[in-house]
């Protein structure tokens, strides 16, 4: 047996991200997954880049509508491509997730937040 | 029977549910406090280097957070409507899915042994790698040859650092690929190599996972 799968038996409680999940050393396994996450992830890209074309939805929904794809893709490449699970071997990948996805929110909110509130509370410039 | 039902005592948590065994009559955790062994080094080095990739996510927060802010500020230059191709963006967008999807077909031939699998996922990875970075650096000097450069405006600033970053991710990227491959075909799939492959996949799909944020925030959000 190999090392490496000798380690993989032994962290039974424990998953790195990117690693094939224990106990799938099928090579037809994996490779499923990683068709369903490309298959998933190229059906949210297409709805996106055609979304972002169309006049076919209401116009000031589409920002919004483009945000949520991103999201649900973000979600399909962390599920399928870096193996990120809800199972107890994953707990410390999916905690640091969520702190990192709680420091990208406060930079990003906080950021626009107080950058709009200024801008608000400007003089207006003279142009010219 | 695994070494972790013998109770070796392996594994971050014990969150198994109720492994309580009877050992002579009196029931204790299977595994008490301080009383594991230390995960193994693929884990601890896979869990070093994900919080490493946040890390970076979070710097690149930073940039799309003076991207938002800027993306009005074009000093009466050039705007996203006017500068942006979604042809090119939809086929670089195409190639980094599928460099991401040949990357996890390489890492499983990695651990498969499989030398073709391999080898052939990581050389697809580095072709479709290096189409979207030719296109990436086609764009950019075309916008810098029409005078839209990141001199430009606060805007092209900010367009050019988020971008640029990215790129410069993706070009650091295809060296490590390469080393890989190098190292692999030199040393033989040892277990040091292997955590550094792992650590590369990681690095390599959590790259797409920014070019996701940035064809949406970016492209989609500025030419729509």
């Amino acid at each position: 047996m190999s090392r490496t799968d000798q380690e993989t038996i032994l962290d039974h409680g424990d998953a790195a991200p990117g690693d094939e999940p224990a106990g799938r050393h099928e090579v037809a396994e994996g490779l499923l997954g990683y068709l369903i996450g490309l298959f998933l992830a190229a059906l949210i890209t297409a709805v996106a880049f055609f979304i972002a074309g169309t006049n076919l939805v209401w116009g000031p929904s589409i920002p919004l509508a483009l945000v949520v794809l991103a999201i649900a893709q973000i979600g399909v490449h962390l599920v399928f491509f870096i193996h990120i699970t809800t199972g107890p071997d994953n707990t410390n990948n999916v905690l640091a997730l969520a702190f990192g996805v709680l420091i990208v929110f406060l930079i990003l909110v906080g950021s626009l937040w107080i950058m709009s509130n200024l801008s608000n509370n400007m003089t207006p410039m003279q142009m010219g | 029977m695994t070494a972790f039902e013998a109770g070796a005592g392996y594994g971050g948590q014990n969150r198994d549910g109720g492994a309580d065994v009877i050992f002579g009559g009196r029931s204790e955790p299977l595994y008490a406090h301080g009383d594991r062994s230390p995960a193994s080094k693929r884990i601890i080095v896979g869990y070093g280097f994900w919080i490493f990739l946040l890390s970076d996510i979070v710097m690149f927060s930073a940039f799309f957070a003076t991207y938002a802010v800027l993306v009005r500020e074009t000093a009466g230059g050039p705007g996203g409507k006017d500068l942006f191709n979604l042809t090119n963006v939809a086929i670089e967008t195409a190639f980094l899915l599928l460099s991401s999807f040949t990357c996890g077909i390489a890492t499983i031939g990695a651990r498969a042994r499989q030398a073709l699998m391999y080898y052939g996922g990581m050389a697809l990875t580095f072709v479709f790698g290096a189409g979207f970075l030719f296109i990436e650096i086609h764009e950019f000097v075309g916008m810098v040859a029409q005078g839209a450069g990141p001199t430009r405006s606060a805007f092209l600033s900010a367009f050019f650092t988020l971008v640029g970053c990215h790129g410069v991710h993706v070009t650091l990227g295809l060296l490590w690929l390469l080393t890989m491959v190098a190292q692999v075909f030199a040393k033989g799939y040892r277990a040091d190599i292997l955590r550094r492959v792992l650590c590369f996949g990681l690095f390599w799909h959590t790259l797409d996972i920014i070019w996701v944020a940035i064809f949406t925030v970016v492209y989609l959000m500025g030419a729509g």
